[in-house]
């Protein structure tokens, strides 16, 4: 638009050089090397040459198979059985470490399930890695309806006319200006074990009825722990974006809905929804993009313990890239990562497309 | 049906606000435990947490705590460096991207449709998945400084500065805003004979005030509340470390829970400061990120 009074190509090169240069420098040029370094065995410091690998890093990260165990059978083929009636099984490394099956080579068990006498065991060639991709996957499924629903309710909460309506929009959206790694650290005391708030409070409100939790010490916590934590501090910026949306539509809709006699819900079903299907697509995205993200509140609160529950897959990366100084390894799993975030955001734009 | 008592309304009226009230405390107990805390002992800090009073400023209050951050790390070091690498890497981001938004918009050059999509299109890798290779490019990366040229950028304050400067988000603000400025003043000023660089300066800049406060609150919020993972990973050394890396002091080997508090506040409280001063134009930057998306 605006001024074409003159091709200025020197002028707009001139402009747009030193912005447009940087981000190429700085995002573009790693983005691609993350590609070529996970082809590569390349260490942070190495004396040795850095080698092409192929596919190695991939195999190694994403090599997975199934193993079907048969019981212990005695000299009269009867299922040996331990005292409980369960069957007994023969271990897995006496597969995975055996001669004669190359193709199972230094994987370990991830989980198993049983079959008639049979179990089934899911070996993984990084295991730790499958849990974190199962748990980023997990945050991000979770955290995506999860924040985005609860958002839109605290915007149409704070879309009402009333006083002073202004000093809970502040409050409410107050944690989205405390850095993550603040929240982190402020919320692993409200989960202590011991002198923690919440257990406190909960107790308080149950009359001492309630056993104190190790929020964050269990697996079966940990996540979901950290996950209404994240939710807590940046459900106000989706907020402030379904607010933003639910301003553009007209009143002259509502308008309409009341003299028609339309029941609230109605009126939010087929005037206010509507209306913000772009604003949808957007929460979803970014919401889903930052969950991918996760590392702050691990580092701070739980270093992917306890038992690997809570790892993610840029924890992951950054152990192994910076951690263990592996380079290539922790590319691939950027790369992954990379893929996955893309793939999600393609899917949410097909599914959330325009219908003409 | 549409028959509503005037009692009835109160009551209404009395529980809505009482959601509004219920769901402010669930935000605000943290912070306001924060803070009360970092004026308490640790011992009394502790037992307080069984009662309400830990979100009163009761019993032996005093800023001990404080003092104690002060002595057991570089605080004041901390908050000068993120500071300073704030300051300088929003100021830039600011020029640099208004200056090539402005020559996205405005100046029809061969190309530059092109180069806006490149730009834009880097909104979609989120940073942790180029994090690790950049970590490789920056150790390798020459700078000259005072003895010359050295290679590698690690232990440095430019590494904390010059990656971040150029981003796709501000880019797009600031091409999202010129677009709807009116054309014709650019134009009558072209045909006046005025260079593209005082159009920049004189005629665009002087009326991009709200976009400018946008842009330079996301900057700074994203500059000195969100650098974790790569100051983590790129300084080691404390002379250049920023506030949310240095908070590793304090869980060496006994967690002194009141000085921890203390720390958190001087490094929270002046952003909350700003933000309750500024909070209209805060939340009206969050809300231009998504209104035109």
């Amino acid at each position: 638009m605006a001024s074409k009074l003159t091709t200025s190509n020197a002028a707009g090169w001139a402009f747009a050089l030193p912005g447009f240069g940087l981000i190429c420098l700085f995002i573009v040029v790693p983005f691609f090397l993350a590609f070529a370094l996970s082809l590569t065995n390349q260490r942070l410091i190495s004396p040795n040459p850095t080698e092409y690998v192929g596919f190695a890093n991939y195999k190694s990260l994403l090599s997975l198979a199934v193993i079907t165990l048969e019981p212990e059978r005695d000299e009269d083929g009867e299922i040996v059985r331990d005292e409980d009636g369960t069957p007994e099984y023969p271990r897995v490394r006496t597969i995975t470490r055996n001669p004669d099956f190359p193709e199972y080579r230094g994987m370990r068990e991830w989980f198993r399930w049983h079959s008639g006498d049979n179990a089934r065991v899911v070996v993984a060639s990084d295991v730790v890695f499958m849990k974190a991709l199962v748990n980023t996957l997990t945050f991000a499924l979770v955290i995506a309806p999860g924040q985005g629903g609860l958002a839109l309710l605290l915007a149409l909460l704070i879309n009402q006319r009333l006083r002073g309506i202004n000093i809970f929009r502040t409050i409410y959206f107050m944690p989205v200006v405390v850095s993550i790694v603040v929240v982190s650290l402020l919320w692993r005391f409200i989960y202590d074990g011991n002198d923690g708030l919440l257990n406190n409070l909960l107790s308080g409100l149950t009359f001492g009825l309630f056993e104190p939790i190790d929020w964050l010490g269990r697996t079966d916590t940990a996540l979901g722990s950290i996950i209404a934590m994240s939710i807590w501090q940046a459900v106000g910026f989706h907020m402030v974006i379904w607010l933003a949306g639910l301003q553009t539509i007209s009143p002259t809709l509502y308008e309409v809905a009341q003299i028609e006699g339309a029941s609230k819900w109605q009126t939010f079903r087929y005037v206010t929804w509507p209306g913000l299907r772009n604003t949808a697509v957007l929460v979803l995205i970014v919401i889903t993009m930052q969950a991918f993200a996760l590392f702050a509140q691990i580092d701070v609160m739980t270093n992917g313990g306890p038992l690997d529950s809570t790892q993610t897959l840029v924890f992951q990366a950054v152990e192994r890239g910076y951690g263990k100084q592996d380079i290539s390894g922790g590319s691939t799993i950027s790369v992954v990562l990379f893929l996955i975030v893309l793939t999600i955001s393609l899917v949410q734009r097909y599914l959330t497309r325009e219908r003409s | 049906m549409a028959v509503v008592s005037r009692d009835n309304r109160g009551l209404r009226l009395a529980v809505r606000y009482l959601v509004l009230v219920l769901v402010a405390v669930v935000f605000m107990f943290p912070l306001v435990f924060m803070i009360v805390s970092s004026l308490k002992p640790t011992q009394q800090l502790l037992s307080d947490t069984a009662s309400l009073r830990a979100f009163l400023p009761v019993g032996d209050i005093s800023l001990d705590n404080y003092f104690a951050a002060f002595a057991r790390a570089p605080v004041g070091l901390f908050v000068f460096n993120s500071m300073l690498i704030t300051i300088i890497t929003v100021s830039a981001s600011i020029f640099l991207c208004s200056l090539a938004a402005f020559s996205f918009v405005y100046l029809n050059w061969r190309g530059s449709g092109l180069v806006l999509s490149i730009a834009l299109a880097t909104l979609i890798i989120p940073f942790e998945t180029i994090a690790i290779p950049l970590l490789l490019f920056v150790s390798r990366l020459p700078w000259i400084g005072m003895n010359g040229i050295e290679i590698g950028w690690l232990n440095t304050y430019h590494v904390q500065i010059i990656p971040w400067i150029a981003d796709a988000l501000t880019i797009f603000l600031f091409v999202q805003y010129f677009k709807d400025l009116p054309g014709e003043l650019v134009e009558a000023a072209r045909a006046e004979g005025a260079s593209w660089w005082q159009i920049y300066r004189k005629v665009v800049m002087p009326l991009s005030g709200p976009v400018l406060a946008t842009a330079a609150i996301l900057k700074s919020l994203k500059m000195y509340n969100e650098q974790y993972l790569w100051p983590l990973i790129v300084v080691q050394d404390e002379a250049h470390r920023p506030i949310m890396v240095g908070l590793g002091y304090f869980f060496q080997l006994d967690v002194a829970w009141g000085e921890v508090m203390a720390y958190l506040s001087v490094i929270t409280v002046p952003v909350l400061v700003f933000y309750l001063v500024l909070q209209r134009a805060f939340i009206a930057s969050i809300a231009s990120t998504g209104v035109k998306g």
